[in-house]
């Protein structure tokens, strides 16, 4: 593993390997006939609400239990085209899991994400085909962006007869989750596999397109009867401190990404990482950093341990991996000369609430200090991507991007400014609905 | 997509999953709300002189975590006035003429009394009319439900005095509280049903209460014999419904009954020779939503199984039910173990050791080898060990091939045929302490 400083790898190919191992490996097929013998088939059950895609939970455990994985697989499909993702990276104990009704007996929670997956994996490994496209209805929709949003619209917008064509920067389709996601929790080639049953169902895609570069906006809207955004956010907000130029500075998404793309001694990390935000990027970027090897990984969060965005489960990974956090210290200065040395910081505690209501950290005087490291990874979260809104004549409020073209929808992270692959996909089916409902009203007057 | 259509004696149904008559099928509002969710059809809860219920009359069993794998009841036939029932009906079969809408009947032992209601019954509209013949608890203290069908002539005679007036299918519901249920089944035919349903529920005392001695369900201190259903019925139903659908003189339609929770269950029913299938307890349970998985489960694997209709599938498994004495004798298996799949539980040796043949060799847990290994010899291929195993696909039977052609006991016996050698080993395994190498 080439280091900053021109460095052997401290790890070896096969240690890396181990650290990236499967997080929650699948269920063994006595494992998921236990587990889906335990769900009680509530009515109405909290689990299908937690769920932003309301998949009917235990009706695809249901099936597990009598052996129709098949069946267990497409409801889970059909409710989110995600399923595969989702079922390895949800934040379950917030979602379905932390509602199943086996918590309020003070019991474990049915394993909801295991089950999923061994019913989506075995979509997989029979190469199944559970849904098919619709009769042409000669309507044509663009999508921009082929990640968790763009892809479950276009399951829909297939499975009722549309043709789809899909434009995304990147080489390969999947967005985020090809891109993102932690490594030991999904590897690309999932992502792909995912993506590639959407694509089946005959979706046109375009990869390495930006549209607003390589093709005006303007182009689609003449050519499309209507146009699904799903480009997610952009640039990694500044920190605005000095320094912030130097060399060992990078936003974690790209770390990530790079990691994600690249074979893992190929990927550069620091021994003494910085990661600055407490969000769920920064706890990926974190524990991924240790796990190539980093000595020491700190993660800087100007407020507490109590408002920190990112996830119970993630904060104990991340403490578990062996992450320090540095609750309450804000950094004023990155230190280097070419490369980075350290991060001045000083400590802070909470004011008052501000407008919003959220208590704003006040810096406490004479508390300057340094914190060494040689990498410092921005985790400050994500702008939204104005320079496209403008190009397509869309508004951009707060992180958002907002429409108001009636044949125009966006969803997504660009939408939502920032949320889980389990909104997206609700979104982009959600938008599939609006735009079946706008253009077989019109079908319907043609 | 497999068809799951079945027309059954004139009887049509967009699938084979019919509620049984019973709690679920009480009210219009229940069978419409069922309809809506995809079931096939319904046996409306038997029609009657209106009785009076005591307030206590469910019990159950559970094993484990699994509740209510048995259930019984000592409910009565519907509590409503006739006019209402049948009034709801007709509206039933009016909003939903797709449907299978099925009449159970139950009246006193008298030609005008099945008359008159067997008429009442067809003004609904119904599809067909279902004669309660095996009930076992309460009606049949006062000579109506088992205590016509657990004699052949009563049976006989009813079901001749409903088809002298009915214009519609009659399908009689047989018990299984009788020594052979093809007498019976036999008696119906003979007295011109056009189907069977079999199986009504099986004589019973679910429990009794330690604390205070009543059996259950309790009504005030005392319980009463009920009627057993849920999974645990399942191989009952299935034995009375293969020998039924297989004997010559039975040749109408069967409507299967006993314990149906799953498609699986649903398909080993079709298997054995039911046209439709009846489900009471299941629903019960969990409610109409299990239809969902009933047709689904189903037709996937019909798809899967290259099987296009539930004519294709009905009496597949038949053929292969036989008596004992013409099983082959020199069809040899025995236990084999996928050690890399075994989790060292030991349950298999001591089921064998205590409970069969001791024809498991077990090893002190040192080295992390192997525990338990099948001595070939001794095994007589019982399937115990088998069963008992809690890893899939970790013992297995495996065929252990011979020269000898297949004899029969019953060849056997004639002098036809050999018998293959039989290990000396049977039942004097001898025990080995010292782990196996490699």
């Amino acid at each position: 593993m080439p280091r900053p400083d021109g460095g052997e790898s401290v790890l070896s190919p096969e240690a890396l390997e181990a650290n990236f191992a499967d997080i929650a490996p699948p269920l063994t097929p006595d494992a998921a006939l236990v587990e889906s013998s335990k769900c009680l088939f509530c009515y109405d059950a909290p689990c299908t609400i937690a769920c932003p895609t309301h998949i009917d939970v235990p009706a695809f455990i249901k099936k597990i239990m009598t052996g129709n994985l098949t069946g267990s697989a497409r409801v889970i499909l059909d409710a989110n085209p995600m399923g595969h993702s989702c079922a390895r990276a949800c934040p379950v104990e917030v979602l379905c899991e932390g509602a199943c009704v086996l918590n309020e007996r003070d019991e474990e929670p049915i394993k909801i994400a295991l089950l999923q997956r061994y019913a989506t994996d075995h979509v997989l490994s029979h190469d199944l085909k559970l849904f098919s496209p619709g009769v042409d209805n000669g309507r044509k929709v663009a999508i921009i962006g082929a990640g968790p949003a763009g892809l479950s619209c276009a399951q829909d917008l297939r499975r009722w007869g549309y043709a789809v064509t899909m434009f995304d920067a990147h080489p390969n389709p999947g967005g985020l989750n090809t891109y993102a996601i932690a490594e030991y929790k999904m590897r690309p080639p999932t992502a792909l596999a995912e993506a590639k049953k959407i694509l089946e169902l005959g979706v046109e895609l375009h990869c390495n397109v930006t549209i607003g570069r390589d093709i005006p906006f303007a182009d689609l809207e003449r050519d499309f009867d209507a146009i699904f955004i799903g480009i997610g956010l952009g640039a990694t907000r500044d920190l605005g401190i000095p320094g912030e130029d130097l060399g060992g500075v990078q936003d974690a998404l790209s770390f990530i990404e790079h990691l994600k793309t690249h074979s893992y001694p190929d990927t550069r990390v620091g021994n003494d990482v910085i990661v600055v935000g407490a969000g769920n990027t920064a706890i990926d970027a974190a524990t991924q950093a240790k796990r190539l090897g980093a000595q020491r990984v700190t993660i800087v969060y100007r407020r507490g341990e109590e408002e920190m965005p990112a996830y119970p489960y993630e904060y104990e990974l991340a403490k578990r991996d062996g992450c320090e956090f540095r609750f309450f210290t804000v950094p004023k200065r990155v230190l280097g000369n070419g490369a980075i040395t350290g991060l001045e910081c000083v400590r802070a505690e909470l004011g008052a609430p501000d407008a919003r209501g959220r208590r704003q950290p006040v810096e406490i005087e004479g508390s300057e200090h340094v914190i060494r490291c040689d990498m410092l990874l921005k985790a400050t979260g994500q702008l939204p991507r104005a320079e496209f809104a403008r190009e397509a004549g869309l508004t951009v409020e707060g992180s958002k991007i907002v429409s108001s073209k009636p044949n125009v929808f966006v969803g997504g992270d660009a939408a939502s400014g920032g949320a889980e692959i389990v909104n997206a996909a609700a979104e982009g089916k959600a938008a599939a609905a609006r735009i079946h409902a706008l253009l077989s009203s019109a079908l319907a007057v043609a | 997509m497999a068809d799951l259509s079945v027309n059954f004696a004139g009887i049509r149904s967009p699938n084979p999953f019919w509620l049984a008559s019973g709690p679920p099928t009480n009210t219009y509002g229940q069978c419409a709300k069922a309809f809506d969710v995809g079931w096939g059809g319904a046996v409306w809860k038997t029609v009657g002189e209106p009785i009076i219920n005591v307030f206590s009359r469910y019990g159950s069993i559970d094993l484990g975590i699994n509740r209510m794998i048995g259930f019984n009841n000592i409910e009565l036939i519907s509590d409503r006035p006739i006019e209402d029932n049948l009034r709801e009906i007709a509206e039933l079969k009016r909003n939903y003429p797709n449907n299978a809408v099925i009449v159970s009947l139950m009246v006193e032992s008298k030609r005008e009394a099945w008359h008159d209601i067997v008429k009442r019954t067809e003004d609904t509209g119904a599809d067909g009319i279902e004669l309660n013949f095996g009930c076992p608890h309460g009606m049949s203290e006062r000579g109506m439900g088992a205590a016509v069908g657990q004699v052949p002539e009563y049976t006989c005679n009813i079901v001749g005095w409903v088809k002298e007036v009915s214009k519609i299918p009659v399908i009689v519901k047989l018990t299984p509280n009788v020594t052979d249920i093809t007498y019976i089944a036999r008696a119906a035919v003979e007295g011109g049903a056009d189907a069977l349903s079999l199986i009504n529920t099986i004589n019973s005392i679910v429990g009794v209460d330690l604390n205070t001695f009543t059996p259950l369900p309790d009504v005030g201190g005392q319980s009463s014999h009920g009627g057993y259903c849920g999974p645990a019925v399942k191989p009952i139903a299935l034995n009375l419904l293969s020998a039924t659908a297989s004997d010559p003189a039975v040749k109408i339609p069967i409507s299967g009954i006993g314990g149906i929770s799953t498609w699986r269950d649903a398909a080993e029913f079709i298997a054995l020779g039911s046209t439709t299938l009846q489900v009471c307890t299941a629903v019960m349970h969990y409610g109409f939503r299990i239809v969902e998985d009933l047709t689904d489960g189903l037709s996937t694997w019909m798809d899967q199984s290259g099987i296009a209709s539930i004519e294709e599938l009905r009496g597949r498994a038949l053929p292969k039910v036989t008596k004992w004495e013409n099983l082959d004798l020199n069809y040899h298996i025995v236990a084999s173990i996928d050690q890399s799949k075994c989790i060292k539980c030991e349950l298999c040796w001591t089921a064998c050791e205590d409970g069969a043949h001791q024809a498991i060799r077990r090893y002190p847990r040192v080295n992390g080898g192997p525990v338990v290994e099948i001595i070939e010899e001794a095994c007589v291929g019982c399937n115990l060990c088998a069963q008992v195993c809690p890893v899939q696909g970790c013992i297995s039977m495996q065929r252990v091939p011979n020269d000898h052609p297949p004899v029969t006991w019953k060849q056997f016996t004639a002098g036809e045929g050999a018998l293959a050698p039989r290990s000396e080993h049977f039942h004097t395994a001898t025990f080995s302490s010292a782990p196996k190498q490699g």
